[in-house]
């Protein structure tokens, strides 16, 4: 597009939201866009979380005054407080889930190759979740 | 082929595409097609050839208003190369086989095929692992990438690295720079650099017969400056890349900005819809002297839409009584026009160019009205990136407007996605209310007011023309829904081009629609490049379609 309807569109929408702090900033891309673990959670699936994933799930502030991230907001929306909506936080999922959800798509969604991340990879990915939620769990 | 699906039933399996028996490549057996497969897996590995409904699956068009239609495009496998030698093998392989590949950088191509192919039984040919940034000079201010590299890609290097430079974003970010401006792309910041593919600066091609190109400065060994002077010498054939099917770029160079030292952003606003026209012309003079980034024009008068007296006026056939919007934003107490300007430079520079911006306009047009904005030094703190601190209502975009990658733009995709029509309209306030006017009256059938009238704003996005924005939404579980988009798509290209409005890019299900529009003397062009195409590529082994150009042996 995408570029496209997404700006003029834009122009109708007000009601800045307040944007969260960050609690760790970590990642090659914008701090907000970035991981959401404990700086310690050493795995190998959290750089491809964050450089597949956290643009749009990730647990931190959209842009423009968005309160979150698109992916994380399509979650809320859906779930309802009754799961945490950013994946990092979430846990339970599995890799089978997950890759459910990576080859298929959802919504508007769409689907990864394998080209651009492998099944080993997409069970890296789950992983993570898996421990970087169970290290949020270990905090609180 | 009988299945559970299509056993004896009529459309929409039977006709392109059941989800359990995988489409063939055109005029191949499937003893063919495995002997093709086999080919492939031996140039570059078991690991990179898919095929069959679930692999195959990602590669078509989720956002498809004819998603599980007989009109759907599918891909009948994918091979993922790791370098140019490979590319070329593939090439080769294809050539022989006489089967069509169809490139793909990141496959991002969302609102436009994403990664589907123009013809049924196309092999994708992704170039996702082709993913090197190969040199980036902060000095000289250019970059040289391979085709899988994302925007997120490039920008983590230029952070990692810690250059002062700037790169022009699309929204999303997950494109790629290769893909992007080949598809004539664009993004935020300052006019030429937001012109992705005028913005590029030398590339190399595999050919269709597996033979490498490289253009401008690169034809040229030893040659220092291919990512400096585009030309080179002779006829430069770079721009038969783009939207076309003479070859496969596999490496391309773009002109960076340099970091800017600050940015400052500011509003204008006008009181009558009329004024529109005076704040067009001054706007056009400031971006053309270089003055300025992307203007972000809109309407404020938008807010009232959900209002029904004031939608019936603003969408009423054959256009408002200038006197009757005037009327409404007064009783609102809104202006009816406003733009945001952004200034990127020294301080020093940023500030006198908004003080000459408001000063040149405010002295010509009576009521109009200047509010400073955020303006800080570049890099942007996370805060500024978020964009919390506008005074005002903007519709800057803030990551994209500093060059940011982001995925945040998602937030207003709607259903399962949409389609985009962008019609080219001249920078003037009377092109944008004529396009206002007609397109939503030819719209109207449709219900799709929300797209084009008396508020909508033009798009500054491309350096010197404006473009309005059509992009119905699509339901992949409501065939009636996406039927009456794909009618309404159609029209859209069909009217526009009555009164001279071409659109820009598209979908390969519309890039016939919209080619046959560019038809000046019994279509010229198009005759030209399919001469060119049967010289070179004759088999169409190179995204036959791709742009409206067909080889002979698929035109019909």
């Amino acid at each position: 597009m995408m570029r496209g309807g997404a700006a003029l569109l834009l122009l109708g929408l007000g009601g800045w939201g307040a944007a969260g702090a960050q609690e760790v900033l970590e990642g090659g891309g914008p701090a907000s866009q970035a991981s959401y673990a404990p700086a310690s959670l050493d795995h190998p699936g959290r750089e491809l979380f964050e450089r597949n994933c956290a643009a749009c799930h990730g647990a931190g502030p959209g842009d423009d005054g968005a309160p979150m991230l698109p992916g994380t907001a399509a979650l809320e929306r859906k779930y309802r407080g009754q799961v945490p909506a950013a994946l990092e936080l979430r846990g339970g999922l599995g890799a089978e889930v997950i890759a459910v959800f990576v080859r298929g798509g959802s919504g508007t969604m769409p689907s990864f190759r394998k080209s651009e991340l492998s099944d080993a990879q997409v069970h890296e990915i789950a992983a993570y979740l898996e421990a970087s939620a169970a290290a949020h769990l270990a905090r609180d | 082929m009988a299945c559970r699906w299509c056993s004896g039933s009529s459309p929409p399996f039977t006709a392109a595409w059941c989800p359990e028996v995988a489409v063939l490549p055109p005029d191949m057996d499937e003893a063919g097609f495995a002997a093709l497969l086999g080919e492939f897996r031996a140039a570059v590995g078991e690991e990179w050839v898919w095929s069959g409904t679930a692999d195959m699956f990602p590669y078509r068009d989720s956002f498809s208003p004819v998603w599980d239609t007989a009109e759907e495009r599918h891909a009948s496998a994918a091979v993922a190369p790791a370098d140019v030698e490979q590319v070329q093998q593939i090439v080769r392989i294809a050539r022989r086989f006489r089967v069509p590949l169809y490139p793909i950088s990141t496959g991002k191509n969302f609102g436009y095929g994403g990664p589907s192919p123009n013809v049924n039984g196309s092999v994708v040919l992704d170039l996702k692992r082709l993913n090197r940034v190969l040199e980036i000079d902060e000095a000289r201010h250019f970059v040289l990438v391979e085709p899988g590299v994302s925007y997120f890609d490039l920008y983590r290097v230029v952070q990692e690295r810690g250059l002062k430079l700037m790169v022009d974003c699309p929204d999303p970010g997950w494109g790629s720079p290769v893909g992007n401006s080949l598809e004539r792309g664009i993004g935020y910041t300052m006019p030429h650099f937001r012109d992705h593919f005028g913005a590029h600066c030398g590339m190399e091609v595999v050919l269709p017969d597996g033979e490498l190109m490289r253009t401008g400065m690169g034809a040229l060994p030893g040659a220092k400056t291919w990512q400096e002077y585009p030309y080179g010498f002779g006829p430069d054939p770079a721009g038969l890349f783009a939207q076309g099917n003479f070859g496969i770029v596999t490496k391309m160079g773009f002109r960076l900005m340099p970091l800017p030292e600050y940015y400052r952003t500011g509003l204008i606003t006008v009181r009558r819809r009329q004024d529109f026209a005076k704040l067009v012309e001054h706007v056009n003079y400031l971006s053309d002297s270089g003055f300025i980034g992307e203007a972000v024009y809109g309407s404020p008068l938008a807010a009232l839409m959900g209002d029904a007296s004031f939608a019936a006026v603003a969408t009423r056939p054959g256009g408002p009584a200038d006197a009757d919007m005037d009327a409404a934003a007064e009783a609102a107490g809104l202006p009816s026009w406003q733009v945001d300007l952004q200034f990127f430079g020294p301080e020093a520079v940023t500030s006198a160019g908004w003080q000459y911006a408001k000063d040149r306009i405010l002295s010509d047009i009576p009521g109009a009205a200047a509010l400073d904005g955020d303006h800080f030094a570049l890099p942007a703190t996370e805060d500024q990136l978020l964009n919390t601190t506008q005074s005002y209502r903007s519709g800057i975009r803030r990551y994209g407007a500093l060059g940011v990658p982001s995925l945040g733009i998602w937030r207003i995709v709607r259903d399962d996605g949409h389609v985009g029509f962008f019609p080219v309209l001249p920078r003037s306030g009377e092109a944008v209310f004529e396009m206002q006017r007609v397109l939503g009256d030819a719209l109207r059938e449709f219900g799709m007011n929300s797209f084009f009238n008396a508020t909508s704003a033009p798009l500054y996005w491309h350096t010197f023309a404006f473009q309005m924005v059509f992009a119905p939404t699509v339901r992949k579980n409501d065939p009636s829904h996406n039927a009456t988009v794909h009618r309404a798509m159609k029209k859209a290209v069909a009217v526009a081009a009555e009164h001279g409005w071409g659109d820009y890019r598209a979908a390969p299900i519309y890039q016939d629609d919209v080619a046959a529009t560019y038809s000046f003397n019994n279509h010229a062009m198009r005759r030209f490049h399919e001469q060119l195409k049967d010289a070179i590529d004759p088999d169409g082994i190179i995204a036959p379609g791709r742009g409206g150009v067909w080889p002979r042996r698929f035109r019909r």
